[in-house]
């Protein structure tokens, strides 16, 4: 997964064409960690179609909270460098995520 | 042939952690389930200053990780599988999980409890949204900002210290007039300058749109309604909910025993009602819901299953 920060998340994300899902985490975040793999395994399977990218809320808070995003983990999923859908705390499953990707992809 | 375990422990909490190890230990083929993060919700704790012997780094991850470590390194299993469904009736068990179907011997089953909701309009919309139940993972987005914590028991109040080092100001919102939370805790509380504190209310509302912009409070002796507005510089606020737990049992729904709450009804050796199965920690009937607690019933049901599959499996 590509790591992006405050400083690329605009080009990596906000300016891209297509589908970008964006795994907030934190080193701190228990719960983002044991997500982690699973997203990775999601990768494999529709990094085709989605481009993944995953960021570190702790140096970018201000860019997080932008994107109204004030809890992790949150799986949010772009497309054309609009939110159109997102998955947060305990509905951030493998399951949820994966639906979330067929749906709009 | 397909493998049967002896013992296969649900939960990666304090509790499964200790009966792996203890089983493990004890020559018996052991397998630690876990669905979601490994160590339950210590892992999102900051501060582990009550467990005996943990004073340096002792906060709920590196606490958990030392545990993890020590069940390896006796040769536990442990797998990431959420399980569906249960079959204790045999003398082997078998448990349907999303990804693969167990087999054992026993069963210990430690799947700990879960944070309660205050169940109020508004509050499932807006988690994640400024709504949080983890001060580990969210605090760091309120640097600066305002936050209230909801609760007056122990982890309510630790929170509330641990949130004061990132929010500029903390307010504990209490739905008695004293708090719960031990009086050591207590007392850092009420020295803290950046903490204040709401007696006898609660939350009645939640509100915003996208992120949480205000709250509505209820006094419950007098009924009156107050809302408060984020600052309109900040836009928004943090509202972290510590107001009890509920017990994840629902698995054993009408297999166990439990009580009116959904905890398991177990004796001093941590029986359920089904022979071969156990069960430890925050899911059972106990007085005290603490790690050292915890570990202590984890302990105890991996003898006790040890036992169980020497009497019952080896003449």
């Amino acid at each position: 997964m590509l790591a992006v920060d405050k400083d690329t998340f605009e080009k990596e994300v906000l300016e891209a064409e297509g589908a970008v899902l964006v795994d907030y985490w934190s080193e701190g975040c228990e719960p983002c960690k044991a997500l982690m793999p699973d997203i990775e395994a999601l990768e494999e399977a529709y990094g085709d179609t989605v481009k993944f990218v995953k960021l570190d809320t702790t140096k970018a808070r201000r860019l997080a909270i932008k994107q109204k995003v004030l809890g992790l983990p949150t799986i949010a999923l772009y497309k054309n460098g609009e939110k159109i859908e997102e998955v947060t705390k305990e509905d951030a499953s493998k399951a949820n995520v994966e639906a979330m990707i067929k749906k709009h992809v | 042939m397909e493998k049967i375990y002896d013992v296969v422990i649900i939960g990666a909490g304090p509790a499964g952690l200790s009966a792996g190890l203890y089983a493990a230990r004890g020559k018996m083929s052991t397998l630690i389930l876990e669905k979601d993060k490994t160590g339950g919700q210590i892992s999102t704790t900051n501060e582990v200053a009550n467990y005996p012997g943990s004073i340096e780094n002792a906060t709920g991850p590196s606490l958990v990780a030392r545990m993890v470590e020590q069940c390896k390194e006796f040769g536990a299993e442990m797998k990431k599988d959420t399980i569906k469904e249960v079959q204790v009736e045999g003398k082997i068990k078998v448990l349907v999980g999303e990804k693969e179907t167990y087999k054992a011997k026993t069963i210990i089953m430690a799947g700990g409890a879960s944070p309660r909701l205050m169940d109020v309009p508004g509050e499932k919309k807006l988690t994640g949204k400024g709504v949080s139940y983890c001060a580990t993972c969210d605090a760091d987005f309120f640097t600066d900002f305002e936050v209230f914590v909801i609760g007056g028991g122990d982890s309510a109040v630790e929170e509330a210290i641990h949130l004061t080092k990132f929010a500029r100001k903390v307010t504990v919102v209490h739905r008695r007039d004293e708090l719960r939370a031990a009086k050591s805790i207590q007392e850092k509380a009420f020295k803290n300058e950046k903490i204040e504190f709401i007696w006898d209310t609660v939350v009645e509302e939640v509100k915003g749109d996208g992120l949480v912009e205000s709250v509505v409070f209820k006094n419950v002796k007098s009924g009156e309604l107050h809302e408060y507005h984020a600052d309109e510089e900040d836009g928004t606020f943090g509202i972290f909910v510590f107001v009890g737990y509920l017990p994840q049992t629902e698995l054993f729904k009408e297999i166990l025993d439990m009580d009116k709450a959904g905890y398991l009804i177990t004796d001093d050796n941590m029986n359920t009602n089904v022979a071969g199965v156990f069960a430890a920690g925050d899911c059972r009937v106990k007085s005290l819901r603490q790690v050292v607690t915890a570990v202590a019933d984890g302990a105890i049901a991996a003898i006790q299953a040890e036992k169980y599959i020497a009497n019952v499996f080896e003449e």
